[in-house]
């Protein structure tokens, strides 16, 4: 007996549509890590993220008969996440969101060439993108680790397609000039 | 000079601006063909690309570092449906879905018979089709897989098709044995009844001709015919 291939993510919406718990967590085990994950790194709350992706999956939950298949559910979930996130932050006026309050990196009596020495330059770099803005993190961790295309991510952020790859630019420049301060200096962008 | 003039001076071309995607491999096959050849005439760009590769891992371990939600996410959800009022499923008929989990309920094998069923299909339909024509005309040559069934005189095997053999494997075995299929698959078994003479032959011979057509990668069974 052949082994039955994955079931796909449009199926389980399409069952989770017709009040199936199960597929309910089938595609909860599937996405929820990343979907926490991507929340996380824009509320900076353990808590708030584990709150926020019971809503995120409520609402799929709630909406799967509306789901149209125009994009990837993947896109869906991430995109139904960001606004319950930005929601979240918008309640919390103390929460950094922009680039004006984005982290910026302890300063170090380090000379830049002592701190290359104590830390690893891949260590620096993950530094780095955790002190960019919200607007810069999310971008990157859309592209880099969601893997999500130029059109899926003006679909999650309500962008279009060519503020995405500027965006991304700007975000990949801002990068630059933290490794700068750290002592890397890459020159590009 | 504004802003907006500023920054599209700042921006360098639009193949540099998409190697990330290119990294994460989420380009299209056509952009990505256009950053290979970017990235292979230009040995600066390659470099930057690098760097581009090296964010991209950095940021993969980064977020993997961020562990995962506990069970309470899942337990609150499910509370939460659980106190939601109880859905009827759809009573419309979704034909593609239905479609999907008709297809997916076969096993590969049985998907495999049906596929070649359907090119055997396929191949006899359109050599009916062109018998029909050429016959119309009286002019040209008959197709080999066509061939008005027969029933008289002449020599006959039965054969079953591998479920991998592909229309071209079928031809190549027709022409190579001057064969024609006169009938079938049969409904329980898949067999075609096949001429391979127009004359009677012996039994020695027909058993030849069987063992020699058995060799043949498309076949999977084959058996001498009565008439």
């Amino acid at each position: 007996m052949s082994a039955n291939p994955a079931t796909s993510d449009e199926v389980l919406i399409g069952r989770i549509a017709n009040g199936d718990r199960l597929a309910m967590q089938v595609l909860f085990a599937r996405h929820h890590v990343r979907v926490f994950r991507f929340v996380l790194r824009l509320v900076r709350d353990e808590a708030s993220a584990e709150d926020l992706i019971s809503e995120v999956f409520l609402d799929v939950w709630r909406q799967a008969g509306k789901f149209e298949g125009r994009a990837q559910v993947s896109t869906w979930l991430l995109a139904i996440a960001r606004f319950k996130a930005l929601s979240m932050l918008r309640r919390r006026p103390e929460q950094e969101l922009d680039e004006e309050k984005a982290e910026a990196i302890e300063d170090s009596a380090d000379t830049p060439d002592v701190t290359l020495e104590k830390k690893q330059k891949s260590e620096v770099l993950r530094q780095c993108l955790t002190s960019l803005s919200a607007e810069h993190r999310e971008i990157i961790d859309l592209v880099y680790y969601h893997e999500k295309s130029v059109e899926e991510v003006a679909e999650i952020v309500g962008i279009p397609e060519a503020t995405v790859k500027t965006r991304m630019f700007y975000a990949r420049k801002k990068l630059a000039e933290l490794l700068k301060t750290q002592g890397i200096e890459r020159g590009w962008p | 000079m504004n802003t907006k003039t500023r920054e599209a001076q700042e921006l360098p071309e639009d193949v540099e601006l998409l190697l990330p995607w290119h990294a994460a491999g989420t380009l299209s096959r056509r952009d990505a063909a256009r950053v290979e050849q970017a990235l292979a005439n230009d040995n600066e760009l390659a470099a930057r690309y690098e760097m581009v590769r090296a964010e991209l891992g950095e940021t993969i371990r980064l977020n993997e570092t961020l562990g995962a939600p506990s069970a309470r996410a899942m337990e609150k959800l499910f509370a939460q449906i659980d106190a939601e009022p109880v859905r009827k499923p759809k009573a419309s008929f979704d034909l593609g879905a239905w479609l999907t989990g008709f297809v997916t309920g076969f096993s590969p094998r049985t998907l495999a018979y049906g596929a070649t069923a359907a090119a055997l299909a396929i191949v006899l339909q359109a050599g009916i089709l062109a018998g029909v024509f050429v016959k119309e005309r009286a002019v040209g040559p008959q197709l080999a897989s066509y061939e008005q069934k027969e029933t008289g005189a002449g020599a006959y095997v039965r054969v079953r098709f591998k479920p991998q053999a592909t229309a071209a494997d079928i031809t190549a075995f027709l022409n190579d044995n001057s064969a024609f299929i006169v009938d079938g698959p049969a409904r329980d078994n898949g067999f075609f009844r096949v001429r391979v003479s127009d004359k009677t032959m012996s039994p020695g011979e027909l058993s030849e001709i069987v063992k020699k057509m058995a060799r043949n990668p498309a076949i999977d069974f084959t058996v001498p015919s009565a008439q």
